[in-house]
């Protein structure tokens, strides 16, 4: 709302009556009009005659200047020449209210392809996939940075323009509203009844007497009032104007703390067996993603151990096997040194340590195996973490022997395991996935492979797949591939006296993500001050209230009484009505029967307004 | 089976019974709103056509009141001042409809007995709600389903507070009744789930503060966005015959009985306004949730894109109408814009896009998205 509306509302043409006192009579418009009339033709039995000068806009202007701090509106009229000229014109354009709704526009629509189309930052695989289907689509949006939308260059130029826009607007509009506090509600316009809320009455106290009434009520009502003249100046709802400052304060800084977040930042992964420990470093870690700014010193020291998992399950119902329980407890340890403490961390309730949270992602189950050469000796034993492949936890991976093993004639080689686990299995006849995703009938798969593992060469390789290129696997009599089920505590015997396998039992692990994400606090306090400013500035409204007191020219005082909000609001007559009842209740009106100008007067154009 | 998992399937058909019957309560409710329309067709109206007419012939009025006190009957017994009122310049004096029956006697009974339908309507399918609540011992926001049949409880429930406020706002219910049939109807056909508890990842009490107003802010701008739909019309309404056009009868006879456009504008504005700090609210609460479960407070999921998308069309319509050459129908498209964002980030995304809001299997999805 910008300074003209108020003005164009305050000398508008049309009126309705606020009837207060519940009368259910006929509003007294009419004889209103009436008057009016006879006050504009400037004849006498009106009130205040006196001030029925021609219509004073001016006058008006100032009464509903600087009800807010909104930047005036002007129209884009092209500087003359001058690069001072055209910098100024650019930066009025971009600091006005105009451009601020065309960019806002334009970010709603530029957010729009990055969620119909998949993002690099949230899913890979759907991107290549997307890229592997389309021949000719996939270069152009890759072009134009369609797959990551979020931190493309036009996304970018977008809300950078629109924080520009709002930083040039916010920062006069402050100095603004500062120079609204220190001065003073501008004083009563000429023709009070041009205001869209008006009342008046003749009393017998004197004019002092009403305006110290007034001023008290007002200041009462925590208006900021004074006396200027023959008239009582005051304003309230400065807090409309500061909440809307901070909502838009609160947008900048949530929006450094958003980009600060994103530049610090760092996230990765870490997969424990019940038992197992962590340590906050970067070798720790099994894959690892940062910011652009982020160095490895910034990671925040700990440790925690993993002590145990536990998971439950829908046990029946259509929903059997939807996951209802997961709780890693942990021991955790701040600093190189700290005091061990211990706690549960769960789906949604990440261990939070510094600005690093850690967060259950996965879990999993990890066979507990102990692999045995051909004279007895163990050359394997502990527990291999497997992934799962469905929501029943069917697992798989591999189990590598890489050293220390000798063959049945005494040669080194290395042994590998195709592993399947099923932590439920359905019995024999069954598929072999598992059917639930507890431990309720475990059941490991074992194909047996002997040779050369691969690893050596350089080049890396999934510790959950088995490099078979340069592997033999184990036959049995027929010649069949070796492959055995084993339950907890079987063993199985590799051929020709090549050792043994024994499923000793089943642990469970997690997957833990850690990130760390400088200046959340920061989002989060600009995020609460954003709500309150907002809400202060939506529901608080900014309006002036005028009472003016002056001797007629019968010598009865004239009290005259207006208000005006920024917006039109029924709030504003409604609060001028419970002002006049206070005042009016201190200085009544005088008891003149007989003495209505309106209708004594002008009966003409009364009869010809009546409905 | 325990005897636990057997009282809440009890619960749950319950439930499923309590919306059915309000459904077809709310059927009587939309013919009697129906009727309380056809019985206030026989009424003419008129009043928006004399008001402008009355502005075009330049009847001049007088520009300005003055007496408002006048002692009754010549004692000494004196009244209070009374407040006269001004509206904006440019603003077309005109006054209220009557609402659908009007004026018309039989045509408000009608309208009465809709809105006590619809009361009682409220009633059952608040009760449905409530036990598909105790039946999955949890706020019942955990599917699509669940979300239909509280989101039209709360958007009645809206409706009919403004009305114990004594708003004047009867003119809601024949539109806002069959929207509510077809949201329920689509719960209980295609978006039915069977009642059941939620995955762990869904386990927080976020997800409490989250939904819930979310499914309010939701009701609340669906009840802004009708009024705005109105707003559309009656203002075109009121141009026609401002530029002395003659509108059908059809059109006349509803028009002049709804709210003139400057209070349907005003009413859509208020409501919208009201809840923008809440949506706002509901945004940060998700993204509270989403740093708690997913590792990132913002993450441009496609519904958090969409929800952002929401807000910035809200924050653009509220910017919108402190512009000037903004104001009026561009502003209102912008929140009927701002409205369709929001129903397509609830049936669209939901069901078309894929992010880690689809519901059916979000523990899968957080297990993917480690990726170990
Ligand atoms: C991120 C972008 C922005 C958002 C989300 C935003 C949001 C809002 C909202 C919701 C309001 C409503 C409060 C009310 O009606 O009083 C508002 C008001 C306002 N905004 Fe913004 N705004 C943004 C950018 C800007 C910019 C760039 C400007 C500068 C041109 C600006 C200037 C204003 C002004 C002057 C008001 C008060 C209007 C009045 O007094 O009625 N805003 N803004």
């Amino acid at each position: 709302m910008t300074t003209t509306d108020a003005n164009r509302e305050a000398s508008g043409d049309r009126e309705n009556t606020a009837e207060r006192t519940g009368s259910g009579k006929r509003r007294p418009a009419d004889a209103a009009r009436a008057a009016d009339k006879g006050r504009v033709t400037g004849k006498s039995g009106t009130p205040a005659p006196d001030r029925a000068s021609a219509p004073d806009d001016n006058d008006l202007g100032a009464a509903g200047s600087q009800l807010s701090t909104a930047p005036r509106e002007e129209s884009p009229n092209l500087p003359s020449l001058g690069v001072i000229g055209w910098a100024r014109w650019f930066w009025r354009q971009l600091t006005s209210m105009r451009v601020a709704l065309l960019l806002l526009f334009l970010l709603s629509l530029a957010a729009i392809p990055g969620s119909l189309i998949p993002q690099t930052g949230q899913d890979e695989t759907q991107v290549a996939d997307f890229i592997e289907r389309h021949d000719t689509l996939a270069p152009i949006y890759e072009k134009l940075g369609l797959f990551h939308v979020y931190s493309s260059v036009w996304f970018s130029a977008i809300y950078i323009l629109l924080f520009v826009s709002l930083i040039g607007c916010i920062v006069p509009r402050t100095w603004q509203f500062v120079g609204q506090l220190r001065g003073r509600p501008p004083g009563a316009p000429k023709r009070l009844t041009r205001l869209p809320a008006y009342a008046t009455w003749r009393t017998e106290a004197t004019p002092e007497q009403v305006r110290e009434v007034a001023l008290k009520a007002l200041k009462k009502r925590r208006f900021r009032a004074y006396v200027a003249g023959d008239a009582v100046a005051a304003e309230k709802g400065y807090l409309r104007e500061a909440g809307n400052l901070a909502f838009h304060l609160a947008l900048i800084v949530m929006l450094i703390a958003f980009a600060w977040g994103q530049l610090y930042r760092s996230e990765g992964n870490k997969l424990i067996v019940e038992g197992d420990g962590f340590a906050n470093t970067l070798t720790q870690y099994d894959d690892f993603r940062s910011g652009n700014l982020f160095s490895a010193d910034d990671l925040n020291p700990f440790s925690f151990d993993l002590k145990n998992f536990r998971g439950t399950y829908e046990t029946t119902g259509p929903n059997k096997g939807t996951p209802r329980i997961y709780e890693a407890t942990v021991d955790y340890a701040v600093g190189a040194d700290g005091e061990q403490k211990s706690t549960k961390i769960e789906v949604n309730k990440p261990l939070e340590i510094d600005d690093s949270k850690v967060y259950l992602v996965s879990h999993g189950y990890a066979p507990v195996v102990t692999i045995k050469d051909g004279k007895g000796e163990v050359v394997f034993s502990g527990p291999v973490p497997l992934l799962p492949l469905d929501a029943n936890v069917t697992s798989t991976g591999a189990i590598k022997v890489m050293d220390g093993y000798r063959n049945a004639d005494g040669e080194r080689e290395q042994l590998g395991f195709q592993a399947f686990f099923l932590p439920t299995y359905g019995g024999a006849g069954t598929a072999v996935v598992s059917q639930f995703p507890a431990l309720l009938n475990p059941v490991l798969n074992l194909e047996a492979y002997h040779g050369d593992l691969g690893v050596d060469s350089g080049v890396p390789q999934s510790v959950y797949q088995l490099e078979k290129r340069k592997l033999k696997g184990y036959k049995d009599a027929e010649g069949e591939q070796v492959r055995e089920n084993l339950k907890i505590g079987e063993t199985m015997t590799l051929p020709g006296g090549n050792g043994t396998v024994t499923f000793d039992g089943v642990k469970e692990w997690a997957g833990f993500q850690v990130t760390q994400q400088p200046g959340s606090g920061w989002a989060l306090a600009g995020a609460i001050t954003a709500i309150a400013g907002l809400a202060a500035s939506l529901f608080i409204q900014r309006r002036r209230v005028w009472v003016r007191a002056a001797n007629g020219p019968d010598g009865v005082t004239v009290v005259e009484m207006a208000g005006l909000g920024r917006s039109e609001s029924a709030k504003v007559p409604e609060e001028l009505g419970d002002l006049a009842e206070v005042i009016h209740d201190e200085a009544p009106t005088v008891a003149e029967a007989e003495v209505l100008p309106a209708t004594t007067q002008d009966s003409e154009t009364e009869g010809a307004e009546k409905p | 089976m325990t005897l636990a998992a057997a009282t809440n399937e009890n619960l749950a058909s319950i439930s499923n019974t309590l919306i059915y019957s309000a459904m077809a309560v709310y059927t009587l409710a939309f013919f009697a709103y129906i009727t309380e329309w056809l019985f206030g067709s026989r009424s003419k109206v008129g009043r928006t056509a004399a008001a402008l007419t009355a502005d075009a012939k330049g009847g001049k009025k007088a520009d300005a009141p003055a007496v408002t006190v006048r002692s009754a009957g010549g004692t000494s017994v004196l009244e209070r001042p009374k407040v006269v009122v001004r509206a904006a310049a440019g603003a077309r004096d005109v006054p209220d409809g009557p609402g659908a029956h009007g004026g018309d006697e039989q045509g408000d009974l009608y309208g009465r007995i809709a809105v006590s339908l619809t009361v009682l309507a409220f009633a059952i399918e608040f009760g449905g709600v409530l036990t598909r609540a105790l039946s999955v011992q949890r706020a019942p926001w955990g599917n699509m389903y669940e979300f239909n049949i509280t989101f039209s409880t709360v958007a009645v429930g809206v409706y009919l507070s403004l009305l114990a406020l004594k708003k004047n706002v009867r003119w809601l219910g024949l539109p806002l009744i069959t929207t509510v049939l077809l949201d329920l109807g689509l719960a209980v056909t295609v978006l039915y789930t069977a009642s059941d508890q939620l995955v762990p990842a869904l386990h927080s009490y976020w997800l409490y503060i989250h939904v819930s107003t979310a499914i309010f802010c939701g009701a609340v701008f669906y009840v802004g966005a009708v009024g705005t739909i109105l707003y559309l019309f009656k203002d075109s309404y009121e141009s026609k015959l401002a530029s002395g056009g003659r509108p059908g009868h059809f059109a006349t006879s509803v028009m002049e009985r709804l709210p003139s456009s400057a209070s349907l504008d005003k009413f859509s504005y208020r409501v919208n306004a009201a809840v923008f700090p809440l949506w706002t609210f509901t945004i940060i609460a998700g993204a509270i949730w989403a740093g708690d479960a997913w590792g990132r407070y913002w993450g441009w999921d496609p519904k958090e894109t969409w929800s952002f998308i929401t807000w910035v069309f809200y924050a653009a319509y509220l910017h919108a109408r402190a512009t000037a050459g903004w104001k009026g129908r561009k502003a209102a498209y912008i929140a009927i814009a701002a409205f369709v964002c929001w129903l397509w980030n609830y049936y669209g995304v939901n069901i078309l896009v894929s992010g880690k809001h689809s519901y059916a299997d979000v523990s899968l999805a957080v297990l993917q998205s480690v990726g170990v």
